[in-house]
């Protein structure tokens, strides 16, 4: 695969970042940038802006923030939510994806939901699935991602032991293929691969 | 990997459009409702006025548009809900597509499922309230036309009430002033077909509104959704 990046090889970038929450400051002056390759992982209690900073980093979020965001490549954003939709079948879920990103083919669709651990639920509807299983749905979207940049907010929440595994598996071969990912987790990674670490405290930044 | 590219926006739309009628379709419950509302609110007619049926028949452009314009008014606080709760919302906000078309799927999905079936059985509600024959082309024609620019002002309500837990009484008193416009056309369209004048300035005028919603709503609708989401 081959990563188009922006002018200087940055597949993100911020500069003097400021949040503001209510009263609280959660953060001040961060800078923030990603390069191919690059492994990400946020940290900080609960309350301490984690979630807020992605959602400022996505896009999603476009006011009560000051600083700037430079977002050169076609990103992907997995938040609290699992945007699965009860009435339909995962490969539905899949295939019909509001994120727009591409067209895929229903065979990739069916290899990225085996990945997952969800070979044989292709047509099942949805609301009979577990809150894990919704998980996994949504997570098969990074099998099938085509975008370089990754923002994943607690991707580990309701995922088993063996899922967490090749969760972290796939992020270093995402990051190997010239990808980028951002993730918020309070679990210690255990991954072979050299990892940027950030560290939100409450009213200021490391 | 291969390399692909975004869909583009209308093969992305008419993904959206299909998406959205299968969910509707998979819950008949949600489409029935507007329709048992409508076949409800028109029975208690007969019971308070009377029901003698030149008294009916002069109340009932009237009172088809007034119904039509509340049921449409129910429904369309779900436009946005479910996917606004499940966290779609935030992801259709970061597509490539311009969010301009794809909320135009999701009002036009509303519209097919809402104000275009009510158009089509209007006549069996017209027929209740002794409505004459001669005016029921009109009154479907007119119901056709309107309900699409009661959906799109709904949709512009719902993008903005969609955060709120309870925005149902908020998005009626945001909304309804809009849909005046629409009443008034839509009850002349049946009362010109009633008194043997020509209807076409009626519907034209009905078709104009909704040009001009179709072109301005979903900017609307786009920027409700993404303060919504964003808050």
């Amino acid at each position: 695969m081959s990563i188009t990046s922006g002018c200087d090889g940055l597949l993100l970038q911020c500069s003097a970042l400021t949040l503001v929450r209510g009263e609280r400051e959660l953060f001040s002056g961060l800078d923030v940038s990603l390069r191919p390759g690059e492994v990400l992982q946020v940290e900080g209690e609960n309350g301490a802006g984690k979630t807020s900073l992605l959602r400022v980093l996505a896009g999603l979020a476009r006011y009560g923030y000051e600083g700037e965001i430079t977002r050169p490549v076609p990103l992907l954003y997995i938040g609290h939510l699992s945007a699965v939709k009860e009435l339909l079948t995962p490969r539905e879920n899949l295939a019909w994806h509001v994120d727009g990103h591409a067209d895929y083919r229903d065979s990739d669709v069916c290899a990225a939901l085996a990945k997952v651990g969800l070979a044989g639920y292709e047509d099942v509807p949805s609301h009979q699935l577990s809150a894990g299983q919704h998980r996994r749905v949504n997570l098969a979207r990074l099998h099938l991602s085509r975008q370089p940049l990754w923002l994943l907010d607690e991707p580990f929440t309701a995922i088993d032991r063996d899922g967490v595994a090749s969760l972290e598996h796939l992020f270093v071969s995402h990051a190997k293929r010239g990808g980028a990912v951002v993730l918020t987790s309070h679990q210690p990674l255990r991954m072979e691969y050299p990892l940027t670490r950030l560290m939100l405290r409450a009213g200021g930044d490391l | 990997m291969t390399e692909t590219t975004a869909p583009g926006a209308v093969s992305f739309c008419l993904r959206l459009l299909r998406r959205q009628l299968t969910l509707a379709i998979r819950r008949p419950v949600a489409v029935g409702n507007p329709l048992l509302f409508f076949a409800m609110v028109v029975a208690l007619f007969p019971l308070g006025i009377g029901p003698a049926p030149e008294t009916l028949a002069g109340f009932a452009p009237g009172i088809l548009w007034i119904v039509a314009l509340l049921s449409n008014l129910l429904s369309a606080d779900g436009i946005f809900r479910s996917d606004f709760d499940d966290g779609s919302l935030e992801q259709l906000l970061l597509a490539p597509q311009p969010l301009y078309l794809s909320v135009l799927a999701y009002v036009a999905a509303h519209w097919l499922v809402t104000g275009v079936l009510l158009a089509l059985v209007s006549p069996l509600f017209a027929a209740m309230l002794d409505l004459p024959v001669v005016a029921w082309p009109s009154l479907a024609a007119g119901l056709f036309l309107g309900s699409g620019v009661m959906s799109l002002v709904g949709g512009i309500g719902a993008a903005l009430t969609v955060g709120l837990r309870r925005g149902g009484m908020l998005i009626s008193l945001l909304i309804l002033p809009f849909y005046m416009p629409v009443l008034i056309f839509g009850t002349a369209t049946v009362q010109a077909a009633l008194d043997g004048a020509p209807v076409q300035p009626f519907l034209a005028l009905l078709g104009s509104m909704l040009c001009l919603s179709i072109a301005l709503a979903p900017l609307a609708i786009s920027a409700g959704l993404r303060i919504s989401v964003d808050a």
